[in-house]
């Protein structure tokens, strides 16, 4: 390590020193140059165009579940560049050493680019882009006018998004943890890794966490409480179901890892002994829990996807969902079981053999409700009229890829299996395979569908045809000779390779990353070219895929307040059910609707958040306790406001609904 | 099949599903003849074993999986919105046939496995002893497993040969038919000790020891590495591995017997120190109770060995006065290990007894393992499943035994708690 | 509730939006949300009960339970939590009859209970680590100490809470806004009580017998 990790702390600045900006990495000072370039010139467009007081109003203090929820795809989007980014260093690090070539990438920096890209991807791509969707879509899709708490929501949010900045910061002060994304003790313990970069890797998941669980408990409460009258348990939309699964795993899951982290991270700082080698300390008790959170998160991530492919393929096939009720209790059964395998994770352990059967099976009895989902899906498109826009191409395509990561999830399943194959690059294949077929491709998918409901306009389709062939052949290059190194015996995490045997593989998969890059890139260019050319692509019927849910009742993009009057359900599609039975908007008898008011009190508590966290990691104990004190203050004189509520117009409200009539009339015209 | 009767004629249905991963397993074999793969053609018994079960369950698998796909791309084309001579029905729905077959299909697919799972995990179980040579050969009764001592260290690997008095740092060798029993510990952080052409891997934690049962069936020059990382010089953590004639291999410890060095404790506290890429290297002799001074995490003389500690525990500690009184500041600096900002400098726990004595219950510890009888060679049978090893002979099932490293005679190893000699 | 129909001609046409809704009145899914994060604090709260039954048996060659815990004195800290419950449930039954000032002199006497219940944890903890029995000496004193002292946290955060309820009832009354208040600090009390009877027998009691 450049910056001496021995140094004693001082008051004023901690162990923070100049030593502790990498001016002597030609990489690092290259990306900062671009990430700053790039900065000042967003914040400089920012300040010239005067958007700064319209983001704060507007955007930032918004407590409106469409805003937050765009705005968290937004950050998984600009995470996903950085996430990416490491991905490809580390393609073509394994690309180049070979042949007694040390690669580009010391050890130091290798290791911290492969730990930043898996928990940058999880926590800061795949976590807000699920919550973002579900944010936005849920309400709507219920027939609500915001989330029980609107507020909290805005909260949520940004300590999600200070988490972001803590893993940002580490890459230009101090260090990222080279521990691998799980940061496994003693390894991740303050005597192998002394420095920063565990303690930045625990103080943005403690606080982007604090995010993820007082969202899931918003989303709960929404979906219990506040949906329209007439929509029973089996008459919720099948995403609604998924996210209200999704988020009793978040609650039930996320407190594990708090306490996992806050027991590493008082292992690091007070010396206590709980996953230390000496003084009875246990690190297989920290495998154990941090598993017992992740492999619920597996499906936190992967139920609201299929959720959106339950949408996705009923609405272009025309037809209704096969399998309603299955397809619920398939996703209720997934939640349950999804705490009864996490051993699988290390049957190598060394536990006995009955346990790592039981564990084994259990996995496999997954695949059942899993397997049932495929088929709904299927036989939904089973005597339907599919239509293949881009949605449905993701599904299609996550169908066909899906079903590949299940079956060599099955066989990891098996522990004797599992020996031979255990963190290699065929379990890296293997998740990849399933993350980006299934999560990766949900989301996609539904920013495809969703995108029309949240700006008005659909995005352009040809670079979105682009960027689903580079992404899914890209997914072919980059992964299947994963498979193949796997089965090679090549483990995972390894910098330097001597096998010649092995360079065409790598090579391979480097060209895959290379189309996937073409992937993301043409995904920005459709965003960017849809923007430019949104009146060709202007929706103004509310409803461009003639769909099925409630979110598809009102207008594109939704009013504030989403529903002039609050619909009531009588069927499980219920939209179709209004269009096919003579559904009429109403024009008059509009009332004031009651709203919450927006507050700067979430990104000012994230903001001290952040503060915190930074003087925590460096050992700044006076900043520390600052920070705490203002985090504290804040949150106390929130309280004290009671003023959080107002009431949006009777003629306010009429006006909006009398445009929507103007445009729904010209399109019938 | 052949995990479930290792000593019957192969039953017919082994030979055809061999027939068929001979069938599945050739477009591999036919278009990448020049890659080597390990996992799928290993040369040891078990981790051939460990490959049919891969296969098989990919097999199994696959009779739901290509269906699947075949109707997935079918149902895409045919129904596709231009095709209106197609069937179009909008409210179909519901089909309790179907909706059966859809759950049952996997659930069957799913039974299967599970059982293959169930039995093949038990017979392959690390800790089990072997039974059998190869398919058709069961180990003879006076044959006796070879014992090596594996220790995973920062960024290389020490076997210790405990019959021949040799160890090895980065070079594993064994003889070809006889069964190898290794005993896997780490002295710092966790690995996974992992040869592909042997056997499946296992994880090597501090102060904790784990096993593997395998075997060399052909003469093979192989590597074997960490697989679960460890830090900067985890790269370079591969080591040799051969799998040797009989006379070779006396031969190559012969060799190694002619080293310069023997592994005492203080070589080894030098070695254990942090280093990358490191060469092979044989000891000529290696202090009989090092694997277990490693194990407990009392290399260092006057500290504290794991089983000591653990069986005054188990007596309810060794009373308050204890608390301040029998800890020393670590002078031994493994890493760069400083203690932690806000809770005081390390330490360690200080011996009771002295390191002679320490040393020699360490010594008997070892004599007593030796004696107790090897394995038990009872066959795992289809139903019932006792659990190898467990009942018979007192041999650990796992689990518990990776968290206990070593039960001392709790007798002999506690004089009664007595001041630390050095403090 | 009156519903307005789509088609208003026909009368068994099917009724598509509520014309003449209530809005969902502020806070109505408070109890519910607080009730789920409660659930989700437990569940830190198990992690931590299940570290101390796995670690609770590590004591390093150094002092177990019975060399440290005095079970009286810890008796007496559990009867103080137990008290100011029931005294907060006086507090809330004075809520239900508007009684503002009763309200507010049972919230003093549950704040003096609590902040007793800290400060005879406080002596527990100075004296252990006066002893050298520290969280860093062994696993068993680390699981204890931070079992024991997230209770302790909790309870703390709990105080600051109340005398901040405490001043907002003497602002506004017992205005609906407050009463929510007062009922979510409620359940956060009675389910710290809840914890601390778990604590006292999982940690002491079953120490002692170890």
């Amino acid at each position: 390590m450049s910056a001496s990790p021995t140094i004693e702390p001082s008051f004023l600045f901690g162990r923070l020193t100049l030593e502790a900006i990498p001016y002597h990495e030609p990489i690092l000072v290259a990306t900062f140059a671009v990430v700053a370039l790039g900065g000042i010139a967003v914040l400089g467009a920012l300040t010239y165009f005067r958007l700064w007081g319209y983001l704060w109003r507007e955007w930032f203090t918004s407590v409106d579940h469409k805003k937050i929820g765009i705005m968290y795809m937004v950050l998984g989007t600009i995470m996903l560049l950085r996430g990416f980014a490491d991905a490809i260093m580390m393609r073509l690090q394994q690309a180049l050493a070979f042949g007694g070539s040390d690669g580009y990438l010391p050890a130091h920096h290798y290791d911290q680019v492969f730990t930043a890209h898996g928990v940058i991807m999880i926590f800061f791509v795949a976590m807000p882009m699920v919550t973002g969707l579900m944010n936005f879509v849920v309400p709507l899709q219920i027939g609500a006018r915001d989330v029980s708490f609107p507020f909290l929501n805005n909260f949520s949010f940004w300590m999600t998004v200070s988490g972001a900045v803590l893993v940002m910061t580490s890459l230009f002060v101090g260090e990222f943890a080279q521990t691998g994304w799980l940061a496994y003790p003693p390894l991740s313990g303050i005597g192998y890794s002394p420095y920063v970069g565990v303690d930045y890797y625990i103080w943005a998941l403690q606080i982007a966490g604090v995010g993820t669980l007082l969202s899931g408990v918003n989303l709960i409460c929404t979906i219990v409480k506040m949906r329209a009258p007439g929509m029973t348990l089996m008459k919720m939309p099948v995403f609604t179901w998924t996210a209200l699964c999704t988020n009793v795993l978040i609650v039930a899951a996320f407190p594990v890892l708090t306490a996992v982290l806050a027991l590493l991270a008082a292992d690091r700082y007070i010396g206590t002994n709980f996953f230390t080698n000496d003084f009875g300390g246990n690190p297989m008790m920290y495998v154990n829990l941090i598993w017992i959170w992740g492999h619920p998160e597996v499906y936190i991530l992967i139920l609201p996807a299929f959720g959106i492919f339950s949408e996705v393929t009923s609405t272009f096939s025309g037809k209704r969902l096969f399998g309603y009720t299955s397809m619920v209790y398939a996703t209720v059964v997934i939640t349950i079981l999804s705490y009864l395998v996490w051993l699988h994770h290390f049957f190598t352990m060394g536990s006995g053999a009955s346990v790592n059967s039981f564990f084994g099976i259990t996995t496999m009895i997954i695949s059942i409700p899993t397997g049932a989902k495929m088929f709904n899906w299927l036989f939904t498109m089973y005597r339907g009229r599919i239509r293949f826009e881009l949605p449905m191409m993701y599904t299609v395509a996550f169908m066909l890829i899906f079903v590949i990561g299940g079956m060599t999830g099955v066989l990891l399943a098996v522990p004797p299996a599992d020996f031979v194959l255990h963190n290699s690059l065929f379990l890296i294949a293997h998740f990849h395979n399933v993350i980006i077929g299934g999560v990766l491709f949900g989301m996609f998918a539904g920013i495809a569908f969703w995108w029309p409901k949240a700006f008005g306009f659909k995005l352009d389709p040809f670079w979105g045809k682009m960027s689903f062939w580079f992404w899914v052949v890209g997914f072919f290059f980059a992964f299947m000779p994963l498979y193949v190194l796997g089965l090679m015996g090549v483990t995972r995490r390894l910098r330097v390779f001597d096998d010649p045997s092995l360079h065409i593989w790598f090579l391979i998969a480097g060209f895959g990353a290379v189309l996937i890059a073409c992937g993301i890139g043409s995904f920005l260019i459709q965003i960017g070219v849809s923007i430019l050319r949104r009146e060709q692509l202007r929706d103004t019927t509310g409803d461009p895929w003639n769909a099925r849910t409630l979110e598809w009742a009102t207008s594109s993009p939704p009013p504030a307040y989403n529903f002039a009057f609050t619909p009531v359900v009588h069927d499980l599609d219920a939209w179709w059910d209004m269009k096919q039975r003579g559904y009429t908007r109403p024009l008059t008898g509009f009332k004031p609707i009651h709203m919450p008011r927006s507050s700067g009190a979430g990104p000012i508590l994230a903001g001290f958040s952040i503060v915190l966290g930074f003087a925590l990691i460096w050992y700044i104990w006076w900043l520390a306790a600052l920070a705490f004190i203002g985090l504290i203050g804040t949150a106390i004189g929130h309280t004290f406001n009671y003023n959080r509520d107002f009431d949006i117009p009777a003629e306010e409200v009429a006006r909006t609904e009398d445009e929507r009539t103007r445009q729904l009339a010209q399109v019938n015209a | 099949m052949q995990l479930l009767a290792p000593r019957a004629e192969p039953p017919q249905v082994y030979i055809t599903l061999r027939c068929l991963r001979l069938i599945a397993l050739l477009p591999l074999v036919a278009c990448l003849g020049g890659c080597n793969f390990v996992v799928l053609a290993p040369t040891g018994d078990i981790a051939a074993q460990q490959r049919d079960l891969l296969v098989v369950s990919t097999l199994l698998m696959l009779l739901i999986i290509i269906p699947v796909m075949a109707l997935t791309a079918f149902f895409a084309w045919k129904y596709r919105a231009s095709n209106t001579d197609a069937p179009y029905e909008p409210e179909w729905s519901h089909s309790t046939q179907m909706e059966l077959v859809i759950w049952s299909a996997p659930l069957l697919i799913i039974i299967c496995l599970g059982a293959l799972t169930w039995m093949g995990t038990h017979l392959l179980d690390p800790y089990r002893p072997l039974d059998r040579i190869s398919a058709d050969t069961a180990v003879p009764a006076e044959m006796t497993p070879l014992d090596v001592e594996v220790v995973a260290l920062d960024w290389k690997w020490l076997f210790i040969y405990p019959e021949q008095g040799i160890a090895t740092v980065n070079d594993l060798a064994a003889p070809v038919g006889r069964p190898i029993r290794f005993r896997i510990t780490s002295s710092s952080v966790m690995n996974a000790f992992y040869v592909p052409t042997l056997a499946g891997m296992i994880y090597a934690m501090p102060g904790m020891h784990t096993e593997l049962h395998a075997i060399a069936n052909s003469p093979v020059e192989s590597r074997g590495f960490s697989a679960n990382y460890s830090g900067a010089g985890f790269s370079g953590m591969f080591f040799r591995f051969r799998g040797l004639p009989e006379a070779d291999f006396d031969a190559w410890v012969a060799q190694a017997k002619q080293a310069p060095d023997a592994l005492t404790r203080a070589a080894y506290l030098e070695l254990e120190k942090p280093s990358q890429n490191v060469p092979a290297r044989q000891y000529s002799a290696v202090d009989p109770a090092l694997f277990d001074a490693i194990l407990n995490m009392c290399v260092e003389d006057g500290k504290m060995c794991m089983s000591e500690m653990m069986a005054i525990d188990a007596k309810g500690g060794m009373g308050i006065e204890s608390a301040a009184a029998n800890t020393l500041p670590l002078t031994y600096d493994k890493h760069s290990r400083r203690g932690t900002v806000l809770g005081g400098a390390p330490s360690y726990v200080a011996g009771v007894c002295t390191p002679e004595e320490a040393s020699r219950l360490l010594t008997l510890s070892s004599a007593a393992r030796a004696r107790a009888p090897v394995s038990d060679l009872a066959p795992v049978l289809g139903a019932g499943l006792p659990v190898p090893g467990l009942s018979a002979t007192g041999l650990p099932a796992a689990g518990a035994s990776a968290l206990s490293p070593i039960s001392l005679p709790a007798s002999e190893a506690l004089p009664g708690p007595r001041r630390p000699s050095n403090s | 509730m009156t519903q307005a129909s789509g088609t208003p001609a026909s009368g068994e046409a099917p009724v598509f939006y509520e014309v003449d809704e209530h809005p969902h009145p502020e806070g109505h899914s408070t109890m519910l949300g607080f009730w789920i994060y409660l659930m989700s604090d437990c569940l830190i709260f198990a992690v931590l009960f299940a570290t101390f039954g796995v670690l609770g048996g590590s004591y390093a060659a150094g002092p177990g339970p019975k060399d440290l815990f005095d079970l009286e004195l810890v008796a007496l800290n559990t009867s103080m939590l137990l008290f100011s419950s029931i005294t907060y449930g006086f507090a809330m039954l004075a809520m239900e009859k508007d009684r503002v000032k009763v309200t507010q002199l049972w919230l003093v006497v549950t704040a003096v209970f609590g902040l007793a219940f800290l400060s005879i944890e406080l002596y527990e903890f100075h004296h252990m680590i006066a002893e050298g029995a520290t969280p860093q000496r062994s696993a068993f004193l680390s699981a204890f100490f931070t079992l024991v002292g997230t209770h302790g946290l909790h309870v703390t955060f709990g105080l600051i809470w109340l005398v901040t309820l405490m001043v907002q009832v003497g602002q506004r009354g017992l205005v609906v806004a407050n009463k929510r208040r007062l009922m979510c600090l409620s359940m956060f009390w009675h389910f710290l009580d809840v914890v601390w009877i778990g604590v006292f027998t999982f940690v002491y009691l079953m120490g002692m017998l170890r």
